[in-house]
């Protein structure tokens, strides 16, 4: 275990690099992007002088590498900057946007494969069955409806018309009142301080969207299960399990799956990152305050400290991410060994 | 402003019954009619309009928590809406005023007081006007169109007595009091949570107003949603019938339509033309669409590029555009036309009115041989991806007819941050759309800002040496001098004859109402909720 230990901290060094890496890159993009961030925020009938007293105040008027002592200066102090577009500070908004936006997509991937799992296990055992093609229609459908269109469709039907549906007002109706930020996670937090009416409000929220985006994600978990499942049941120890007289049951699920798990979680990885990206879509048909519309609008108006810090935050999830699945794949595969490497 | 949830249930007060969570039980909140649930595709991101990078959303908030000296008055529109009325001044912080060729003096009210029960003083009022002109920006801007520019020019008589010292006599002195940025703050609180970084305290009311306006902010979660508690102890004007508004952001307007029509919203603001023009027919729902004030979309060909130097080549674009289809096309109808009037000369002086071209393609084709151009020449038409909704339909029927007179249009699309440098600090888009709307009801106003040279909406680099001393002889010269409607009407024939700015249509605002009444519109365009009703 220390060895396990060990080699995670190492890990977690080599991203030092990395996030340093993407500091600088996001610093010099957005200053390459076109736009004049104080022309933009001194507003519709500014004047010269206006402009230049705002370019004084963003502390643009400053020369670029004394801008990037400065920005890393309070990076390291954990101060993220002020977003001009929304005005608050930018780690305001992420504690408050990414829990959001997080939340949605878990909740996704979770809807996503309780179903896309089954049905890739399902297609595995009769490959060019009937049901393996239904199963092929379905996530290929699934993966096909862009997801602005999808959610509008849910909205139509299941608001609009059949009236079964929450409004599509975010991630709560405004009957309920918030529950007290803990995790910022709705669910989570609803659920430890107990109010069981909001939890049940803000899960109501999240059914339309969260199935818009499981929909979109569908497709890839279930054919890379079916194709692990299928070289997997196809290999020797399933065959010598069989041969062994083990029940169909314990050599699907016992041996076959466990084996195939593998290049699930590394589509799972990512399919998880593409679907935060997906999300700016659903966010703004559902009236969600996640971080991907936060990123686009930030971008839009040339807002740095926003963009960089969305880029920041994004690159952390996702070294956090990976090292997430190492370390699911030397528990579901102990051949995989963490300390060699 | 923080928002935990004991805050919240304080501010509510007695609205919160017993049970711990719904304030609002019951959802089509068209049963509890004094709660108004409103949705709009923009973002609020500060609770203060003077502060730098605070967006024009952001200003409802000055309009429905803070007051000013002065408002103005209500009028009812021909197709029954209501609006505020530019030619009528009435108190709201000021009790009555008296105005001199040097100086205007206001008395306050006695017994204005704040939200937080404070009195409102005329100390109170120097500040903010003080802070108006000091912190830059836009709000300096505007306070400069009315001839303040300094703190100097402001002064506290006495606690009720507030003086203005005028640069010189102008008619824009008084309306500019009544526009959203002058409002007053209460500068006890203010100074209490200023620092000397920040002497104007624009971190605290950034997130915390301190006004004396009919509705209190109960809740602020940027990017979500605003909850407006009315102020029952108003002392400015009549207190609101509503109890409480709740504003949410929501950027969809297939979602928020979705939500009008299911009547679980009450006021959908500022709809797209094509959703108002499809709801106009619904029962039950009533659109409000109020032609925007002293606002013109507008093709500009700008003089810089060489082919538009010459007059006849600017008149062949304008007797070129398909009016009726671009109309259509951009606004669905919505708005006033502003092509197809009688005469080259005006009239009166109303603005914006219909300038004298209309679709006339031959006319256009005999206007480019005059100036030597039959051959027709190539230019880049160019568009804001902010705004390309309206601006990419319309730019391809203008496009499609520019080239049956010969001229080769290409559309290029402008990222919207780099849009207004473009088009207006650099004055360097060949052809372009433009939408300069004056807060400031005159058109010497709008004459102003778009037709001297260097100023800034004047995208089109133009010059005439007639308007440019006629613009600074009106701008500040009362409406009732027996100069003005002839100066007015010169000058008005002067932008139709060389036509710098060929007009398309004039912009409207579309309210979509399920289950409230008696939406106001403002020149400002932004959300008053202080008149609305429950039906």
């Amino acid at each position: 275990m220390s060895g396990r230990f060990k080699t995670i901290s190492l890990r977690i060094a080599q991203a030092i690099p990395v996030l340093f890496g993407v500091v600088v890159v996001s610093f010099i993009l957005t200053r390459a992007l076109p736009g004049d961030p104080a022309v933009y925020f001194a507003g519709a009938s500014a004047t010269e002088e206006s402009i230049a007293q705002v370019r004084e105040v963003l502390g643009l008027d400053k020369s670029l590498p004394q801008q990037f002592i400065i920005y890393v200066g309070d990076l390291l102090r954990g101060d993220l900057g002020q977003s001009i577009s929304t005005g608050q500070a930018v780690t305001d908004d992420l504690a408050r946007r990414l829990p959001a936006s997080l939340e949605l997509t878990l909740m996704a991937l979770f809807i996503s494969c309780s179903i896309a799992v089954p049905l890739g296990v399902m297609a595995a055992t009769k490959p060019g069955s009937l049901r393996d093609h239904m199963c092929r229609v379905i996530v290929t459908a699934g993966v096909s409806l862009p997801t602005f269109f999808t959610g509008i469709l849910l909205i139509y039907v299941f608001y609009y018309l059949l009236g079964i549906a929450p409004s599509p007002l975010g991630r709560l109706d405004f009957i309920y009142i918030e529950p007290d930020t803990i995790t910022g996670f709705y669910l989570i937090d609803a659920a430890i301080t107990g109010d069981w009416e909001t939890w049940f409000g803000a899960l109501k929220q999240l059914v339309l969207p969260a199935t818009t985006l499981a929909l979109f994600t569908m497709a890839p978990i279930a054919r890379m299960t079916r194709a692990a499942m299928l070289s997997a049941l196809s290999s020797d120890f399933v065959r010598t399990a069989r041969a062994a007289g083990l029940s169909s049951s314990k050599i699907l699920y016992g041996y076959a799956l466990h084996n195939a798990m593998l290049p699930v979680i590394t589509t799972l990885g990512m399919v998880f990152s593409f679907t935060l990206g997906a999300n700016v879509l659903v966010e703004k048909v559902f009236a969600w305050p996640g971080i991907g519309s936060y990123a686009i609008e930030a971008l839009v108006a040339s807002d740095y400290a926003a963009v960089q810090g969305f880029v920041l935050a994004m690159a952390i999830l996702f070294v956090l991410l990976n090292l997430c699945i190492d370390i699911a794949y030397s528990l579901i595969d102990p051949r995989i060994g963490f300390e060699e490497r | 402003m923080s928002a935990s949830r004991r805050d919240f249930l304080k501010l509510s007060g007695g609205a919160i019954t017993a049970a711990s969570l719904p304030f609002l039980k019951v959802l089509p909140a068209s049963a509890a009619s004094d709660v108004i649930v409103a949705v709009m595709g923009q973002t609020i991101n500060s609770l203060d309009l003077h502060r730098t990078g605070t967006n024009r959303p952001s200003y409802q908030v000055a309009v429905n928590v803070y007051d000013r000296l002065v408002s103005f008055g209500t009028k009812v529109t021909p197709d029954g809406g209501v609006s505020y009325d530019y030619s009528v001044i009435e108190p709201e912080i000021a009790e009555s005023w008296e105005i001199t060729d040097s100086e205007m003096i206001f008395k306050l009210k006695p017994g204005g007081k704040f939200q937080d029960g404070s009195p409102i003083t005329a100390q109170d009022v120097k500040w903010s006007f003080d802070r108006a002109v000091s912190l830059g920006g836009f709000p300096a801007v505007q306070m400069k169109a009315g001839s303040l520019e300094s703190p100097d020019q402001f002064e506290a008589v006495d606690d009720l007595t507030f003086k203005i010292k005028l640069i010189r006599p102008s008619k824009l002195t008084l309306p500019d009091l009544a526009v959203p940025v002058p409002f007053v703050i209460n500068s006890k609180v203010a100074l209490a949570n200023a620092t000397d970084d920040d002497p104007w305290a624009t971190e605290y009311l950034h997130k915390t107003p301190a006004g004396s306006g009919a509705f209190k902010v109960a809740q602020w979660k940027p990017g979500e949603q605003l909850v407006y508690e009315r102020n029952d102890d108003y002392t400015s004007g009549p207190v609101p019938e509503i109890k409480r508004v709740i504003v949410r952001e929501v950027p969809s307007p297939a979602t928020r339509l979705a939500l009008l029509e299911r009547g679980d919203v009450n006021l959908s603001f500022n709809m797209p033309n094509k959703d108002a023009k499809e709801l106009s027919e619904v029962d039950g729902l009533a659109i409000q669409t109020t032609p925007i004030e002293n606002s013109i979309y507008s093709l500009c060909p700008n003089l810089a590029f060489d082919a538009f130097k010459d007059k006849r080549v600017r008149q062949a674009i304008a007797y070129s555009v398909p009016y009726q289809e671009v109309f259509d096309a951009g606004a669905y109808g919505r708005g006033e036309p502003m092509w197809g009037g009688p005469s080259m000369t005006p009239s009166d002086i109303a603005w914006p009115q219909k300038f004298p071209y209309a679709t006339d393609l031959d006319r256009a084709k005999d206007l480019l041989k005059e100036a030597g151009m039959a051959s027709g020449f190539d230019v880049p038409l160019s568009i804001s991806l902010g705004q390309i909704d309206w601006m990419e339909p319309v730019a391809l029927l203008i496009q499609e007819n520019l080239a049956k007179i010969g001229v080769n249009a290409t559309i290029e699309k402008v990222p919207s941050a780099n849009w207004r440098t473009a088009s207006l600090v650099e004055k360097r888009l060949p052809l372009h759309l433009e939408t300069f709307g004056g807060w400031l009801n005159y058109p010497c106003y709008y004459f102003f800002w778009c037709f001297l040279e260097g100023h800034l909406f004047n995208s089109s680099n133009y010059r005439n040496e007639e308007i440019e001393v006629l613009t600074l002889e009106t701008l500040h010269m009362p409406i009732d001098d027996p100069d003005y409607a002839p100066k007015i009407k010169r000058m008005i024939e002067i932008i139709w004859d060389e036509v710098p700015r060929i007009a398309l249509w004039q912009p409207a605002l579309s309210v979509g109402m399920n289950g409230v009444k008696d939406f106001e519109y403002w020149f400002h365009s932004q959300l008053d909720v202080r008149n609305l009703k429950g039906v």
